[in-house]
This record gives structure tokens, C-alpha cells and sequence, in this order.
């Protein structure tokens, strides 16, 4: 009964897991430059990615792979912001600006030094 | 006392780890795990290492928390079909009270995984921290909301 109800769990899991993944793809075609894009893959991609290994834990049994897959989730958590940080930083200082027309700018007016 | 919590605890992660929940297995993972100890020994031993993981086991589930609602924002603006209209990008500067480059570390990832923010960069002399807004209404909101937030909880971590 629980057993048949943590394999269901699981398989929701996995379906939204993978509708997030969907949805953060879709993010990265229709948001209008890479800092915007970046909030898509780093938030929703995390969801994405941590969910089927949730699921993986849920119906293993097995402690080692429970541990292992909590791991993953722990590392893709610790990663994934540290990706987007980089990709943002590293094209603002190769002088990408945030699309025009879209709002204030704050490190143009303070840091002359990222400029 | 602290030192027999962190042994006991280790054992069981080591148990869990090579995946064999034998006898031998356990008493081979708490010598590693007293071995590892005596090496951190100085460390720990303060009274209030664990009233620090009970404060860093909440701010891990306020972490996991904000990012289930963040990743269904970003999904909900995403899929929307104004999403143009909706959008009202912004980069601002925030101004650190932390200090060291282990807690500007944490809280600008934390930053990154909470609904609508995106940390950029971190200014030279360390005093201020970029963030990309994804949809901005209000500055002086955000900037008291993660004051107030995670950054008054980062501080208590590393106290």
C-alpha cells in the first residue's frame, strides 16, 4: 500500500520534474537576453533536474542510492547559481548590456571599473 | 558530548555511503569518523556548534522552500502570453553587511535561487553585491526583504 503509493509519488515526480525542464527551455527561447534567460535555466532547470532524482531516492529502497541521489540534488544546488552567477558576470564585463529600453542599471552608474 | 554526536553521525553517513549496514562496516566508519574528529577537534568544541546546525538545518529549508515557488514564478511568467508586458528587468546594487567571502558566497547564491533575483557581481572593496531583478517593483522592498531575510540568516549561521 505505501510502497504502491511511493511509486505513484514518484512518478508525479518525474512528470513535473520533467514539465519544469520543459518550461525552463521555453524560458530560454522567449525571455529577451541572457540575464532574464538565466533566471529561466538556473531556477526552473535546478526543479527540473532535482525532482527525478528526488524520485529516484523515493523508490530506490536502498540507502546508498538514497544518500547518493540526495547528493546530487545537494551539488546541483550548490552548482547551478554559481553556472548563472558566472555567465552573467563574465558577459557583462565582455560589455553585453542588459537589452535597451528595459529599466535602471545600477553598476553603470557606481563601478567604473566593470565598464 | 559533541564529539560522540559527530562520530555516531559520521558512522551512520559511512554506513549509508559503502551501503552495507553490517556491524564491522559501522565500527570501520566510526574509526574513520574518530580520526576525522581528532583532526577538527579544535573546531568544534564550542558549546554552540549545534544550536548552529539546528540554525543552518532551517535556513536549508527556507532555501528549498523559496526555490519551489521561485522555479513556479519563472515558470508562470514564462508560459504567460504577456510576458513582455510583465517583465520589468533592472540590475541594483545591495548593500552588504557581511563581511567574508564565505558568507557573500552563500548569500548570493541564495540569492540567485530565490523567486525573480539573480546575483551578477560583487563590487572590489566587497561592499556591494549586484543583483538582476526580473521583475522589479519597488528597491527599497527588495533590499529590506533580503536584509530582513536571508542575509540576517546567513549572519546567524556564521555567528
Amino acid at each position: 500500500m505505501i510502497i504502491d503509493l511511493m511509486y505513484y509519488l514518484a512518478a508525479i515526480m518525474l512528470v513535473v520534474g520533467a514539465v519544469f525542464s520543459l518550461v525552463a527551455a521555453f524560458g530560454i527561447v522567449r525571455l529577451p537576453d541572457l540575464y532574464t534567460r538565466m533566471h529561466s535555466a538556473s531556477k526552473a532547470g535546478t526543479v527540473g533536474s532535482g525532482l527525478p532524482l528526488l524520485a529516484i531516492a523515493l523508490v530506490s529502497f536502498d540507502g546508498a542510492v538514497i544518500l547518493r541521489a540526495l547528493l546530487g540534488i545537494v551539488f546541483f544546488m550548490l552548482t547551478a547559481p554559481i553556472s548563472a552567477h558566472l555567465l552573467a558576470r563574465a558577459s557583462y564585463i565582455a560589455g553585453y548590456r542588459p537589452k535597451a529600453g528595459f529599466g535602471i542599471d545600477d553598476i553603470e552608474q557606481n563601478d567604473k571599473k566593470l565598464k | 558530548m559533541i564529539f560522540l554526536f559527530l562520530v555516531v553521525s559520521l558512522a551512520f553517513v559511512w554506513a549509508a555511503v559503502t551501503g552495507s549496514f553490517t556491524v564491522p562496516n559501522i565500527l570501520l566508519g566510526a574509526f574513520i569518523a574518530a580520526i576525522a574528529v581528532l583532526f577538527i577537534r579544535e573546531r568544534v568544541d564550542r558549546p554552540f556548534v549545534l544550536r548552529r546546525l539546528g540554525r543552518f538545518l532551517s535556513l536549508a529549508a527556507l532555501f528549498i522552500y523559496e526555490l519551489a515557488l521561485s522555479a513556479w514564478r519563472v515558470a508562470v511568467l514564462v508560459l504567460s502570453p504577456d510576458m513582455s508586458r510583465r517583465l520589468a528587468p533592472a540590475i541594483i546594487a545591495y548593500p552588504l553587511t557581511v563581511k567574508t567571502d564565505g558568507q557573500i558566497t552563500l548569500l548570493a547564491n541564495l540569492i540567485t535561487l530565490t523567486p525573480g533575483t539573480l546575483s551578477v557581481d560583487v563590487s572590489e572593496d566587497r561592499s556591494t553585491l549586484y543583483i538582476h531583478v526580473l521583475e522589479m517593483t519597488d528597491r527599497d522592498e527588495l533590499i529590506a526583504s533580503i536584509k530582513h531575510g536571508f542575509e540576517a540568516r546567513v549572519m546567524e549561521v556564521f555567528e
